[in-house]
């Protein structure tokens, strides 16, 4: 005797959020059982194995007919196939797109294209995230991607608004869509040691302050939020002087160390690395109008910036010191005319900087 | 020209695409009603068109308003080719003809399309004007409400009863006509869909016209039902309570007590008088002309050896030989004997309307299929229910009762062998509800028999008894006699006095059967029912003794015939009426008590049956109130003695035998020498105990049980075995079909384990066996060499908080409902609690910007979709702490599917799961276009699922019913659920998805 057909509809969907999460995890019916066994869900029910199964089944299969409907979720409020209470599509849905975040790091500013769909198995094997989970997870990076890529206003205001996800996934899918647009390598080595949310955190102060949505200017011009804005950027070659103009270095060093005489045990090194310092800020600054250059932003402050200070064991309060003063005391420069475009750049440095600098 | 019919196409939305160079869909629509057919404009180029069409005017006979659905067809317009179809949509528009129900049906609707499925939704208004039409012969008969309820609806109040309403029509089924055999399988679901929404329009209508014949305005207990007799045709036949209903004013109204059967109206006019013909002479109230042409019709194909069954299930009246004629019945004369059949669908009455019950009277029978040459003249059908019908007549009266109750008529086909069951419960109702013709004939019961315990007390006369029972006084009066078990297939009248909780009861059973064709076949298996019928009787009976209980309600049992076996399966609330005596324990005896190890086997067998007696006391909660009986005193006439010797069913002559020769009294012995027994024994033990915060009945209310929240859920759950083994003993089969019951029983309480304390509440079982013929259904080659079981069951489930501290309204129950009450417009809120909030609503509404549209903001000026409303489902006849304040009309859809990618589809059971979704979603949507937010007393009755894996493709037929109605809370803070909502939607995991 075998079961033929095993269904379980009801009215006013039911779903179990465990087995949800194991869905979304990509577990087989099979392991999905073994997971719930030991954890225990048969316990104080006289239920067999095959129960089990068998619910887990109905549940899996529910679970892929909404599939669909959560690839566009404005959708899953007003279809009318399965009756949802609302607090549960908006579960339904943040569970739906929510993401591992050792999986998003390793495809984190890369091309979401089909060649880095197909090296998710190589991923997927990195990670132990599975290769089912990982697809869904790169798809839903496709499709908001597609969707935003083409739309006008704010980045993360789209997002929101077309995938009803709360405002903190919104803003980590805005800094996926960002990099991807971007290409920003994350992949280096010397890059590793940071997390997703670091790069989400840059990627904030990036689209904030560097695109042209950041201006508040939303008249017709697409990709403001996904673009640097590109004025801005030719701009920042002018912030050379600072380092080619041999009295204002000078002048900015003499500035810089009276502030911080005193202030902190790391002077001697800041004092001494400072013009070498300094070079490697403007440098990554001036050559950002290269679009290549963009892409090692991140590879570029960690290896002028970042590695210098680490090897002479700066402190994050003395790094916080350090670019406050090295900031501010370029407006006391007198023959210094680009204080907008400086306070505009070093404003994101510093807070990238200081979420970087860490082990 | 009475009428005119008016339709407008306003918009569609996530249409399918159908051109896959653009990815887009240039979709318009027809509307078709009889030979008339709008076309809209072609909206090019979207997946949700604006079409916001003129209004299609219809101007049609309220005859064709009434058979006729309204048919949408979305295609998509191909310059090329011809143009694909989506989908369609039936509307019903027989809601819109009464005054009282709906005025305009608004809405979307999925578009359905039988290989595909939903693709898609449409908007459509649909009105219609009615001219009065006093013509005395007209043939339609608009504005005869229907209700699927078998209670008076709970807005009503019932001004006359005027019993029973039946008729049937009959087609050839176009799945079987020559020219399916060139058409495509879509053109095929569609004519059949088409057909049967034909003849169920037309089916009303003619039931409507009786009524009105009969005076009535109102049909209530409406029971449609399809026999797909494959070759020899189509069969749609229905039956029903004709009734005067008047509306209740609403705030004239009395707060109803939540499941008592409203006592408020019925009972305001004291002299509800059942309306009756004038004399014994004038015609039944059924078309005479139809009942000549059934006496000369006596050539059925049915044959002269098929016997019908007369077996009462709780009392078999169908082996008394004479006509019993009873002091009762002379006094008797009531006008309701004078009807052809005093019969009502109601399973629920108003107070003091049921004066006593006899028992159950069912009688089946099997007939040879032919096919039908003339689909005008049905009579051969017509025949053989008149027949049953006489039957169950004459087992009521052998029980001294005058009407049948609860009443109902099913079939089951097997091949070319049909057989048609019907059953009800024998009663006596109030005079007082009669004619003042019938004066107070049956004074000398109705005299100060409280309402409590009356309806136990017995019509029938005690020295003329139909059957061997044991009669004691009753328990609550002291003053009539009552037997001491009592089996109805009505719901346990509300004003009745119960001990403890009831519970489901279930018996089951497998006999093999020989492989067999035609009148072989129907006499192997005419010979093989009464059997059925006894050993499930004893299963009941047993079950019931073993719970310590005495009377079962809403008694169905369902008998389905497969090629090479017969199952059965009754299913009834089990409950312990104060009124009735105590059952007895169960005893064993073996044959041989010399064996020291056999003994020792018997009285451990004993032992736990005790056991299990005592346990069922506790969890059930009954204390019968003897011992209290004993401090007070009361005189217990001696007479009450004589209930000692009441050892048997009351229906088993050969069990008081085996009774007596054991010589044990008050107790119900079982031999366990024979193997019957040993399985009987068995299944009685085998049955699991029920978790604990779980409760089950198959009736509309949990007896024993007062405080329900108005948490709930329904369900639809469908299970098909394969028996690999063919060549299995009757006993194995037992065991498996037994353990299939059992295993889907567990696997529902598993499933609804976060939401106890609950209560399975209507649970209604179906089972068939698909045989080979069946599953190959042309298109289909046979494959399925084994037989196979199939079931499900369709109910609900109430939450109840039995032990929560604030009456009636658990923490978990509120969550539950509040969520469930809530629109859209708060989840926005919900889900963007920073974004501007007017804008994300409404954004959140309208369609995707297509085309990848460059503007996100100009989207909003589209017109958007309210909404979806919630809506309920319930197999009751009332939503538990709910007020139903208006009825919309009957609800009753028939769909085909097809899939020839079966696999892709997920194979049989996503096939089937997303197919029943898709049922539910189009009976939400029919609902919510005719305003409602609740489909009352909702019922799949047919769920005919055929397939074929190696071919890759299945087949399913599903055929639902129910009341649309609007319902409102009971108390005023329910009403603004959302902002409790909002703070509790943290705690998501409390309404039982966890």
């Amino acid at each position: 005797m075998s079961v033929e057909l095993d269904v379980f509809v009801v009215n006013t969907t039911i779903m179990d959020e465990e087995v949800y999460q194991l869905w979304l995890d990509g577990y087989t019916v099979n392991d999905a059982v073994k997971v719930r066994m030991e954890g225990g869900v048969l316990e104080g029910c006289e239920a067999s194995a095959e129960v089990l199964h068998s619910d887990t089944m109905d549940q899996y299969r529910t679970f892929q007919m909404c599939e669909r409907l959560l690839h566009s979720p404005v959708k899953l409020a007003n279809q009318l196939l399965f009756q949802i209470p609302p607090h549960r599509q908006v579960m339904l849905i943040e569970r739906y797109y929510a993401f591992d975040s050792v999986f998003v790091r390793e495809v984190l500013g890369k091309k979401l294209s089909k060649g880095t769909k197909k090296d998710l198995d190589d991923v997927s094997a990195k990670t132990g995230v599975t290769l089912k989970s990982c697809r869904r997870q790169f798809d839903n990076f496709k499709r908001v991607f597609k969707v935003v890529e083409e739309l006008k206003g704010p980045l993360v205001e789209n997002i929101r608004q077309h995938f009803l996800l709360s405002d903190k996934l919104a803003r980590d899918y805005a800094a996926i869509v960002f990099f991807a647009n971007n290409r920003f390598e994350t992949g280096k080595k010397k890059l590793h040691y940071l997390t997703f949310q670091d790069f989400a955190f840059c990627a904030g102060q990036l689209i904030s302050n560097w695109t042209v949505g950041a201006l508040g200017d939303y008249n017709m011009v697409e990709d403001m939020d996904v673009d640097l804005e590109k004025e801005f950027l030719q701009d920042l070659k002018e912030l050379k002087i600072l380092i080619t103009d041999r009295d204002l270095l000078d002048q900015h060093k003499s500035l810089v160390c009276t502030a911080l005489r005193g202030k902190t045990k790391a002077f001697n090194e800041m004092e001494a690395n400072f013009k070498n310092l300094s070079r490697g800020l403007v440098n990554i600054a001036a050559k950002l109008t290269n679009t290549k250059e963009v892409r090692d932003f991140f590879i570029d402050l960690v290896e002028k910036f970042i590695e210098p200070c680490r090897s002479d064991k700066w402190t994050a309060g003395d790094m916080r010191l350090y670019l406050t003063h090295y900031t501010n005391s370029a407006h006391v420069l007198d023959t210094f005319k680009h204080q907008v475009v400086w306070d505009r750049y070093m404003g994101v440095i510093k807070s990238c900087i200081l979420k970087m600098y860490h082990d | 020209m009475p009428g005119k019919l008016k339709a407008k196409i306003v918009a569609g939305r996530h249409l399918p695409v159908m051109d896959r160079a653009s990815d887009l869909t240039d979709a318009f629509v027809e509307v078709k009603f009889g030979n008339t057919t709008f076309k809209t404009d072609v909206y090019p180029k979207s997946l949700n068109p604006q079409w916001n069409s003129e209004w299609f005017k219809f101007e049609v006979d309220d005859e064709d308003l009434q058979d006729e659905p309204l048919q949408i067809t979305v295609l998509d317009h191909d310059t090329y080719s011809a143009n694909d179809a989506i989908g369609k949509v039936y509307i019903d528009i027989d809601p819109l003809l009464s005054s009282e129900a709906a005025t305009v049906i608004s809405g979307w609707f999925p578009i359905y399309d039988t290989i595909h499925g939903i693709r898609g939704e449409i908007n459509v208004l649909v009105k219609v004007d009615l001219f009065n039409d006093l013509n005395r012969f007209r043939q339609s008969s608009c504005g005869v409400k229907f209700f699927c309820t078998t209670s008076i609806p709970r807005c009503y109040r019932a001004a006359l009863v005027h019993g029973f309403v039946e008729e049937l029509v009959v087609n050839e089924d176009p799945e079987y006509q020559w020219i399916d055999r060139i058409r495509t399988p879509r053109a095929s679901n569609e004519a059949r869909q088409r057909l049967i929404s034909l003849m169920s329009g037309e089916l009303q209508r003619k039931i409507g016209l009786k009524v009105l014949e009969m005076g009535g305005n109102a049909v209530v207990g409406y029971l449609q039902c399809f026999d797909l007799e494959g070759e020899s045709g189509l069969v749609v036949r229905a039956i029903g309570t004709a009734c005067t209903l008047d509306k209740l004013i609403p705030g004239s109204e009395i707060k109803e007590p939540v499941f008592s059967e409203d006592p408020t109206h019925p009972l305001s006019v004291p002299p509800t008088p059942l309306r009756t013909l004038p004399s014994s002479s004038s015609p039944p109230p059924f078309s005479p002309s139809k009942l000549c042409s059934r006496q000369s019709s006596s050539s059925d194909t049915d044959l002269s050896l098929t016997p019908k069954m007369g077996m009462g299930s709780g009392i078999s009246v169908g082996k008394e030989a004479g006509p019993l004629k009873t002091l009762l019945r002379q006094q008797a004369q009531s006008a309701l004997e004078q009807r052809e059949f005093p019969f009502f669908t109601l399973t629920c009455f108003p107070p003091g309307f049921l004066v006593h019950i006899g028992g159950v009277v069912s009688a089946r029978s099997v007939k040879l299929l032919d096919r039908i040459h003339n689909p005008d003249e049905p009579e051969t059908r017509d025949a053989w229910w008149e027949e049953i019908r006489q039957e169950i007549k004459s087992h009521a009266k052998a029980l001294g009762c005058h009407a049948v109750v609860g009443y109902s008529e099913s079939t089951t086909i097997c091949e070319e062998v049909c057989i048609l069951s019907a059953s009800g419960t024998a009663a006596m109702l109030n005079p007082r509800f009669m004619r003042e013709g019938s004066v107070c004939v049956y004074s000398r019961f109705d005299d100060a028999s409280p309402p409590s315990c009356g309806f136990c007390h017995i019509p029938y006369d005690e020295f003329n008894m139909p059957f061997p029972a044991q009669l004691t006084y009753c328990y609550h009066c002291r003053r009539q006699k009552v037997p001491d078990v009592l089996f109805t297939t009505i719901d346990l009248p509300a004003e009745a006095a119960v001990t403890g909780k009831g519970c489901l009861i279930q018996a089951r059973l497998c006999r093999t059967k020989k492989k067999a064709q035609g009148e072989v076949n129907a006499t192997a298996i005419s010979n093989l029912l009464p059997f059925m019928e006894y050993e499930l009787h004893t299963q009941l009976m047993n079950k019931l003794k073993l719970r310590c209980m005495n009377a079962l309600f809403g008694l169905r049992i369902q008998i389905s015939v497969g090629e090479n076996m017969l199952l059965g399966l009754a299913s009834a609330t089990g409950v312990y009426l104060s009124a009735l005596p105590a059952p007895g324990g169960i005893q064993i005896a073996g044959k041989t008590p010399s064996d020291l190890s056999y003994d020792q086997h018997i009285s451990t067998m004993q032992k736990r049956i005790n056991d299990t007696i005592a346990m069922n006391k506790e969890l059930y909660n009954i204390h019968p109130p003897e011992c209290i009986e004993e401090v007070v005193g009361s005189p217990i006439p001696d007479r009450q003695r004589s209930r000692l010797f009441r050892s048997t069913s009351e229906s088993s002559d050969e069990l008081s035998e085996l009774d007596l020769s054991h010589g044990k009294k008050d107790a119900f012995v079982l031999e366990i020498d024979d193997t019957d027994a040993v399985e009987d024994i068995q299944s009685l033990l085998t049955d699991a105990p029920m978790p604990a915060g779980f409760y089950s009945c198959n009736t509309e209310v949990m007896p024993g049980i007062y405080n329900w929240t108005s948490g709930l859920q329904m369900f639809t759950s469908v299970r098909v075995y394969r028996l690999n083994n063919a060549n299995l003993t009757n006993q194995g089969l037992n065991k498996i079909f037994t353990d299939l019951c059992e295993n889907l029983l567990k696997s529902l309480y598993f499933k609804l384990r976060s939401m106890i304390p609950c209560c399975l509440c209507h649970l209604n079982f179906t089972v068939a066996v698909p045989e080979e013929e069946l599953i190959q259904v042309r298109r289909h080659t046979p494959k399925n060499t084994s037989p196979i079981l199939f079931i499900f069951p369709i109910n609900i489930l109430i939450k109840l908080c039995v032990f929560v501290c604030f009456p009636g309204s658990g923490e978990n129950e509120e969550q539950l409902q509040f969520s469930m009450e809530l629109c859209g417009e708060s989840t926005s809120s919900n889900n963007q609690p920073t974004a501007k909030p007017s804008a994300s609503s409404s954004e959140r509404c309208s369609p995707l910007p297509e085309v990848r549209s460059r503007s996100l903001r100009s989207t909003r000026s589209l017109p958007c979709g309210a909404p979806v409303t919630v809506v309920k489902m319930t197999p009751l006849s009332f939503l538990p702490r709910t007020r139903i304040v208006k009825y919309l009309g009957i609800i009753n859809m028939f769909f085909i599917r097809e899939t020839t990618s079966l696999r892709e589809e997920g194979g049989v059971s996503g096939f089937l799961h997303s197919f029943i979704a898709e049922v539910f979603a189009m009976v939400r949507a029919h609902v919510a276009a005719l305003g409602g937010n609740a489909v009352v007393s909702y019922s799949m009755k047919e769920c005919v699922f055929m397939e074929n894996p190696n071919k890759n493709q299945a087949q399913c037929l599903i055929n639902v019913s129910g009341d649309a109605v609007i319902f409102v809370r009971e108390s005023d803070q329910e009403a603004i659920p959302p902002l409790i909502t909002c703070g509790q939607t943290s705690t998501t995991g409390a309404d039982g998805t966890t």
